[in-house]
């Protein structure tokens, strides 16, 4: 088996791991015992990723920065064989569901997963939750630096912080390397953004106040460029003004967002700034050793440059229409010449987005091992990626991602749809998601039609608590409770590419559950007519406005 | 309500309480001569009085006795502990037991703040630099 590519945990890690799982052992014994009300119980099984939903309790995995080793992957299998129902579901933060846990499985199922150095700490619960990052890190071709090392720095200070872990609300934080923004920074409770300023260092754009949920807001920028050796003592002092100010009245209005918005970025920044300063020269201070000793854990696998134009792929590609539309939007350009960055898409048509089975997981990793290097990434539009993929293998991992049913050549396109769990599984939702999904799936299966349809990105939530995204959807699809019916919402223009990152603005009236089809059907049809060139949905929509697609979508619902 | 201290000998005259909204960075010459300081947890998912314990502690340099009251815990101790309480009211069953075993429940931290443990970080700096040597 090759080796990892990414941080690998040593004594110190794995001994706070198993005695955090441990003591969640202890915990769990006392609530069955009696002894803690389930009040008391309930910020502690969150803090360990255990929630209770609609049926049964759901163990949510963190992924940090959504990297993999094909060991891990097997684990996750054997535990959602051993302790769910076969099967999980990758969210669109990178973590891991399993939906049918029993609580008193939990601590068992978390040694298993402290077994392959993972964890669910601090998942779920108002603190610091799993960093997120660019999935393409390490192999994108336009990448400045790997973001999985400040994620990894980050992923160690917010485990078991202790003045952080009684936050106003939860707390998302996203890195991204990348002028291409695949992590979407703007939209999280702090982004980052690493880039090269003009004296040719590499620093942090610093991000704060971005989310979506019910209240959808862009972040603002209070630091353009931070010396990554201070990034902990900005962090410290950001959330330590966050955990002192931010509004504890009204859930609602207690994400770090709403702060910022009533005091102001001017004064956000000089809160934390005033705070920063008082503390960047302390034992926050970031040594070059520190930095240095993890990212040589994600020095890059030693790749060799290879053939970039290989016969047996263009032969293929003549041959096997599927092959080459696959060519296009499921493989993206990788650093090393001759080779890619692969996306199993776990978008099959009318299948529920973002689930795999123990089968599937298994046959991933064993095609990780075969063709990428070991490695395996979760993206956060809920598929999975191989980084580190030979031109001249793509061929056969086409197969045998194919014989997986991953092999759906519509990355980005319309029917790669990321839906959250929504009212099959999740108790706050107002509306079911995966079914809308898998019925716009089945309608656009055709792969040559999504492929001149373009990229599209349809998100849908069961509710405004928005863990579908929809307003950052080219097409946001939301789910609404109206009089217990479900309704669903749709709005138009959301977009969360660098630079570009825009909230969606609502169409119309919502529309029954089995006319959303219908709905889209009609939004696609005037893009068609309308477009210009090689314009996408998005920027068709941007030119010519609401009104077009308004009238086409009314009139026909 | 039973009182747990770390020090029982410690002078407990003159006293200050704080609301957790109140900003201890304005406290100015109220701090003077205090000996104990009562912070306030009314929910213990309200986590303002860690800052306000830390901000004390490491950036007023307050030496004296640091109490935690209202909705406090055994399973906030860990935390507790490392933003520099010594002193907490609690009705909880097995309080003691847990505070005594608190300090050892994770042998390794990873954040430097005012209790004098030494992190994770630190300890690998050490060890490579005495591999270097």
């Amino acid at each position: 088996m090759p080796d990892t590519h990414f941080y690998r945990y040593d004594d110190y890690d794995r001994a706070l791991v198993s005695e955090r799982v441990a003591q969640f052992r202890d915990q769990v014994r006392r609530r069955l015992a009696g002894e803690l009300t389930e009040e008391q119980f309930k910020p502690l099984r969150l803090t360990n990723g255990l929630y209770l939903q609609l049926h049964a309790y759901m163990l949510r995995i963190a992924i940090p920065y959504g990297t993999l080793s094909t060991r891990q992957l097997r684990q996750l299998a054997a535990i959602a064989r051993k302790y769910d129902r076969g099967y999980g579901h990758f969210t669109t933060r990178q973590n891991l569901q399993l939906n049918w846990i029993k609580l008193e499985g939990a601590p068992d199922a978390l040694a298993m997963l402290a077994e392959v150095d993972m964890h669910a700490i601090q998942t779920s619960g108002n603190l610091i939750r799993n960093v997120t990052a660019d999935h393409f890190a390490g192999a994108a071709i336009d990448e400045i630096e790997d973001p999985r090392i400040w994620c990894e720095i980050v992923r160690q200070w917010s485990t078991l912080h202790p003045e952080f872990s009684f936050l106003p609300r939860k707390f998302k934080i996203a890195i991204t390397g990348s002028p291409n923004d695949r992590a979407a920074v703007r939209v999280h409770d702090v982004g980052l953004r690493l880039w090269r300023n003009e004296a040719g260092e590499t620093g942090f754009e610093v991000i704060v106040g971005g989310g979506l949920g019910r209240t959808p807001m862009i972040g603002k920028t209070i630091r353009e460029f931070l010396p990554k050796d201070d990034l902990l003592a900005y962090l410290e002092a950001t959330l330590r003004v966050y955990n002192r100010y931010g509004r504890r009245d009204n859930l609602y209005k207690s994400r770090i967002k709403i702060l910022v918005h009533e005091i102001g970025p001017e004064k956000m920044r000089e809160d934390v700034e005033a705070e920063y300063a008082a503390m960047k020269d302390s034992a926050l201070k970031l040594t070059p050793e520190t930095i240095e000793a993890i990212a040589r854990q994600f020095a890059p696998p030693a790749l060799r440059s290879k053939r970039t134009k290989v016969p047996e792929v263009e032969a293929l590609k003549l041959e096997n229409r599927a092959f080459a539309l696959w060519l296009k939007s499921n493989v993206a350009p990788h650093r090393v010449p001759g080779h890619a960055i692969v996306t199993a898409s776990l978008k099959p048509a009318g299948a529920p987005p973002g689930d795999a089975s123990s089968a599937q997981m298994e046959g991933v990793a064993d095609i990780a091992d075969a063709w990428s290097q070991g490695e395996v990434r979760v993206s956060h539009e809920q598929n999975l990626v191989l980084p580190h993929v030979a031109i001249e293998a793509l061929p056969e991992v086409y197969r045998a991602l194919e014989r997986l049913g991953f092999a759906e050549a519509n990355v980005g396109k319309i029917t790669d749809i990321i839906a959250c769990p929504g009212l099959d599984y999740c108790a706050l939702a107002n509306a079911r998601s995966i079914p809308v999904a898998q019925r716009i799936s089945t309608h656009f299966a055709e792969l040559s039609r999504q492929h001149d349809i373009g990229d599209l990105k349809i998100k849908i939530s069961g509710c405004i608590n928005a863990c579908g995204h929809h307003h950052v959807g080219h097409i946001g699809i939301l789910g609404v409770d109206k009089n217990g019916v479900e309704l669903y919402q749709i709005s138009l223009g959301g977009d969360v590419d660098f630079g570009k990152t825009a909230l969606g603005t609502i169409l119309g009236p919502a529309v029954e559950a089995d006319k959303v089809v219908e709905a889209v059907d009609a939004l696609v049809a005037t893009y068609l007519e309308a477009r210009q060139a090689d314009e996408r949905f998005v920027d068709t929509y941007r030119r010519i406005g609401a009104q077009p697609f308004k009238e086409r979508v009314y009139g026909a619902v | 309500m039973a009182l747990f201290r770390l020090n029982p000998q410690a002078v407990q005259e003159p006293a200050l309480t704080l609301a957790n909204t109140d900003d201890v960075l304005a406290l100015g010459d109220r701090l003077d001569g205090v000996k104990l300081i009562v912070l306030h947890f009314p929910k213990f998912t309200d986590g303002r009085a860690y800052s306000q314990a830390r901000l004390l502690r490491e950036r007023l340099g307050y030496a004296g006795e640091l109490r935690a009251t209202g909705a406090v815990f055994l399973d906030q101790l860990p935390f507790l502990l490392r933003c520099g309480f010594d002193s907490f009211e609690s009705e909880q069953k097995g309080f003691a037991e847990a505070l005594a075993r608190a300090r050892t429940l994770f042998s390794v931290v990873y954040q430097p703040t005012g209790d004098g443990r030494v992190t994770a970080g630190q300890l690998r700096l050490r060890q490579r630099s005495a591999v270097a040597a």
